[in-house]
Order: C-alpha cells, then structure tokens, then sequence
C-alpha cells in the first residue's frame, strides 16, 4: 500500500519521497510509542522492566554469578554490543564453577515483542508455565523483561 | 522512485523535520499511529487530499507493513 501512496506522492511533483516499508507493525515493535484510542497501554512493551542481569561473552562466572544473584530473575543474559540477547547462563549453573560464561551459556532464549497483547503474553505465560518473558526488538534487542505477576495485575 | 527506508533512517528524517504519512483507511490510524504522522488513506489519494503536505520538503509514508 505505501508503495503505490509514494508513487502517487512523486507523480504529484513531491521531491523527496520515502517508503518506511516495515510500517507500523516494526514501529510497534520496537516499544515504541503510538497515538490514538487503543495507543499502546494493552501491550507488554508498557510493562518492561530493566531489572535483569546482563552479560558479555567471555566475562567470569564469578562476576556474572555475583551480577545474578542479586537479580530478580533465575538468570542472567548473555548481550552482544549492540544488546543483541545471545543466549542465557541459569544462577544455578553458575555456582561453583571457575572460568568463563561461555562454558554454561544456553543460546537463543525465546523472546517476545514488545507488542504482543497482555492477553496473549497472560495465556502464554500460564500454558508455559512462565514466570517472565524476555522483550526484544525485531533485530533480536534486549528492551526488557515482563514478569508474570505484573501481567496478571494489569488485567485485574 | 521513492527510497524504501528503515527505523533508523526514518529517526534521522523525523528528526529532520520530514512529514510523515499513514496511508491506511481512516479506522486503523484513529486506534493507532506513529506520533504526529497525517491521515491521507490511499483510496482517497488526490491532488487535493495530498495539498496539505509541503511538495518541497521530504514525506515519509508508511501503512502497516510486515514482519
């Protein structure tokens, strides 16, 4: 569709024309904000939280393990620089052993965007037994995590 | 031929102060559109309709797109 609206656009004498062809749908789904009656308020990107444990590849399991203690979460995630999640290391893998993150790391944890409905996430989180899920963007970026009591208060 | 662009790119053009356009029916962009972007819905596409847009300055349009 916006294809054939920057045509018409160029075929009126407009200049400077662009497609943002990844639409609205990828604008959502980088958590980002919308106007209008539905907005974004029924979706989990407006519950994400910036509480998790994070990580680079080749750091210790000491540091990590101290970072992911103190988390709320059973987990730490492992984050290339440009916070793309590459992969989980579990608290409970971490204890007692010496050397690198990498050796415990589990890759490609599954993610949601941030549009997903609270719905959605509600049903999923409770067939899957899940207690969080894990936010990124459609390039696989960490915006956050939603926990499962913040995605029950919110349909109360 | 319009350039097909992506998030990032259209960061530095809003932040550029380019126009910004949904083309979707009317119903879609009163539940839901990207801040401070315009209502023109192709089916209503005309000179006259797109007159509110400044021909000399860059226009960004977008519908819903895909994933």
């Amino acid at each position: 569709m916006s294809p054939r609206a920057a045509l018409w656009l160029e075929t009126f004498g407009f200049q400077e024309v662009y497609d943002y062809v990844a639409g609205k749908a990828d604008w959502l789904a980088h958590n980002r904000p919308a106007e209008g009656t539905r907005a974004t308020s029924n979706t989990i990107g407006s519950l994400a939280r910036q509480d998790v444990a994070t990580c680079r590849l080749g750091e210790s399991t000491a540091e990590v393990g101290q970072r992911v203690e103190t988390s709320p979460y059973g987990f730490g995630l492992v984050l290339d620089d440009a916070q793309v999640v590459l992969g989980r290391v579990r608290k409970s893998a971490l204890h007692g052993l010496a050397g690198s993150i990498d050796e415990v790391l589990e890759p490609g944890p599954s993610t949601v965007r941030p549009d997903l409905s609270i719905e959605t996430a509600a049903d999923r989180m409770r067939e899957h037994n899940l207690t969080a899920l894990i936010v990124s963007d459609p390039e696989g970026r960490l915006l956050g995590m939603v926990r499962r009591k913040d995605v029950e208060d919110a349909l109360r | 031929m319009a350039q097909r662009i992506d998030l990032p790119r259209l960061d530095e053009l809003l932040r550029a102060g380019a126009q910004l356009v949904e083309v979707l029916p009317p119903e879609e962009y009163e539940e839901q559109h990207l801040p401070g972007a315009l209502s023109i819905p192709l089916k209503e596409f005309r000179r006259e309709a797109v007159s509110v847009l400044e021909a000399t300055r860059p226009v960004v349009v977008y519908c819903w797109g895909s994933l």
